[in-house]
């Protein structure tokens, strides 16, 4: 087995006293769509914000690519090749989208992001019709698309998803779940943080449950769906 | 609206004899009266009665708009900066010292402009910064014999140090905690100003400093250079215009480049920002130090005009009057700002004979625009590019 592209070994974090995560291992290999599933408070944003520095890990370790990236600077990572688009989409509304998605690119300085920009406008044409509206005007669905294209414009190796589905209805997340499994067959490694566990793991190659902090299972994503615990926890059957 | 005039009445009485509350009636009644006839013919407004006047008022404003959009923005700016050229020989010196004072502070504003309204950093302290660019001048004018135009950019440079020292702690910080800080900031920077008495002279200030100075060509006897000491009130007007345009340009330009956009970014979700890879930090920091730049060319500019400074004109109360200027013209936006410091230093000129109720209108104002406009008189538009094909 190769190495893999992202890897957590034991990494604790919390908030101020509350220990919001105990240990948790991760493994991601390239070219991998990993989900991690849980409940309300399992830890599941942290684990990602974590990765990303915004949330300080108090023990452990985090690889990426072979290199520890505990204390890289969370606006050094996109330039890294690694990528978050945080939970509740954080798109910045007074902006137009075409300025959002600038941002996306800003620690760029090549002359490819006007083209990188067409590739985020032929995935979500939407945006290219309200390219100069104001961020903040779009509906949910359509603010979850410029989250993914503004982070796309990183040209990310690993893109970290917090909950993309949240808050839209099933046609729109199917079709956000689409591009998300369009964009791994592009070849980037993706990270998905899902409450809608059945639909996150009805797309991964494999997935973590996460339980108060700690990694309780591990498997293939099809034998997840499969497992009558699992069903019974998070898929409500 | 009736606990305010329960509460007015005895707050009008007090005097410093003490309690005196039956004269006060008389003030009592009129203000009592110009509110309820502001509410009735409000409320006739809002029945439509005086729909035959608002009409054609609000048809004619319309006309007037489409009129004005459709002349290109060039001419306006055209037009604004031939009036300000000739504003000098058209008008005394009074009207002139007034525009100067404007001026100092459309700098100001704009300086605070990139702070506050880019950046969305909220900064109680940036007179701070227009004390030491003309402390800065001052000292040098005074023991170097330095030049103004040599002392413009070094003032800018002292202001934009201190607020990287300043700002290199206190960026971590958001919101609140920042204006504290900067709020303290403003404070040190006054008292040492105010005690340190050998170097700054303490509360009586620092005399002598000299006038901004220029070659002047000289056709008298064939082409030579004069220097020209710039006291007259109508040559230091042009200087304040250069800076003006100067800044106007500088924060154009700023506002519409990409550390522009990043700072707007930032105002509007930090986070998002940081793992969006804008190195939020050093951008704030970039942000605070070019607002004080700005803040210490005003500064330097405001010791060479008055040729005098003292601590007593770096006070928070100027702070909160930049500031006002900022939220009152409308945040980010450069025109917004213009007008606002505009109205805040013109208008009290104006309305001098009713000097002592400036800041109870002053206050009233501010009331009213929270609710009414919060966004500024000139809210800023999102600027529309051009079609590229």
């Amino acid at each position: 087995m190769s190495e893999p592209i992202l890897e957590l070994r034991d990494v604790h974090a919390g908030y101020g006293s509350i220990k919001a995560l105990k240990g948790i291992s991760i493994k991601v290999m390239e070219g991998e769509i990993v989900s991690i599933i849980g409940a309300n408070g399992a830890g599941k944003s942290t684990t990602l914000m974590t990765i990303c520095n915004i949330v300080k890990a108090t023990a452990g370790d985090i690889y990426y690519k072979g290199g520890c990236i505990n204390k890289v600077a969370s606006d050094s990572l996109p330039s890294m090749g690694l990528c978050q688009v945080p939970e509740g989409r954080r798109i910045f509304p007074r902006l137009t989208i075409e300025e959002n998605l600038d941002m996306g690119a800003f620690f760029r300085n090549d002359n490819e992001i006007a083209d990188d920009m067409e590739r985020v406008f032929a995935m979500f044409p939407i945006l290219r019709e309200r390219r100069r509206q104001a961020g903040g005007t779009l509906s949910g669905g359509e603010q979850q698309m410029l989250a993914i294209g503004r982070a796309l414009m990183s040209r990310p190796k690993v893109l970290l998803l917090d909950e993309p589905s949240l808050g839209l209805a099933p046609l729109i997340v199917k079709q956000i779940f689409d591009i998300i499994s369009e964009i791994n067959k592009l070849g980037t490694t993706i990270i998905l943080v899902e409450q809608n566990a059945k639909v996150a793991l009805s797309m991964a190659h494999r997935g973590y449950v996460l339980e108060t902090g700690n990694v309780v299972m591990e498997d293939e994503a099809k034998k997840l769906l499969d497992n009558p615990d699992i069903q019974k926890a998070y898929l409500g059957e | 609206m009736i606990w305010l005039f329960v509460l007015l009445w005895p707050l009008l009485g007090i005097k410093p004899e003490g309690l005196e509350v039956a004269t006060t009636f008389s003030v009592w009644w009129r203000i009592a009266i110009g509110c309820a006839s502001i509410l009735v013919i409000y409320q006739l407004n809002s029945v439509g009665a005086f729909n035959f006047i608002t009409k054609p008022v609000g048809e004619a404003v319309g006309g007037a708009k489409k009129a004005t959009s459709t002349l290109p923005f060039a001419v306006w700016a055209f037009a604004i900066l031939a009036f300000a050229v000739a504003y000098p020989h058209l008008f005394g010196r009074y009207a002139q010292d007034v525009a100067i004072n404007c001026m100092i502070y459309i700098c100001l504003g704009l300086g605070l402009n990139v702070v506050v309204g880019l950046a969305g950093m909220l900064d109680l302290g940036y007179i701070a910064f227009y004390g030491l660019g003309a402390y800065t001048y001052a000292l040098l004018s005074v023991h170097y014999k330095l030049a103004f135009w040599i002392c413009l950019p070094i003032s800018a440079g002292v202001a934009g140090l201190g607020a990287c020292i300043i700002g290199y702690c206190s960026m971590r910080m958001r919101g609140d905690y920042l204006a504290i800080v900067t709020l303290g900031f403003a404070e040190i920077v006054r008292m040492v100003l105010n005690n340190w008495m050998s170097l700054t002279n303490g509360p009586n200030g620092i005399t002598g400093i000299k006038a901004p100075g220029m070659y002047w060509p000289d056709f008298a006897n064939g082409m030579t250079l004069e220097h020209l000491w710039l006291k007259k009130l109508s040559l230091i007007y042009y200087v304040i215009l250069a800076l003006v345009i100067f800044t106007i340009i500088a924060v154009y330009r700023l506002n519409h480049s990409r550390i522009g956009r990043a700072w707007e970014a930032i105002r509007e979700d930090e986070t998002a920002a940081e793992v969006m890879g804008i190195p939020t930090f050093y951008m704030k920091l970039l942000g605070y130090c070019t607002g004080a730049c700005f803040g210490g060319m005003a500064g330097a500019f405001y010791a060479a005009r008055m040729r005098f400074v003292s601590p007593e004109s770096f006070t928070f109360l100027e702070s909160a009057m930049v500031l006002s200027m900022v939220v009152l013209g409308g945040m980010g936006s450069i025109p917004g700002v213009i007008l606002g410091a505009l109205a805040l230093i013109a208008l009290p000129e104006i309305f001098r004979d009713f000097e002592l109720y400036r800041m109870l209108v002053f206050g009233g104002v501010m009331t009213l625009m929270m609710l009414f406009r919060p966004q500024g008189l000139l809210p800023p538009k999102r600027r529309m590019k051009a079609e590229k094909d």
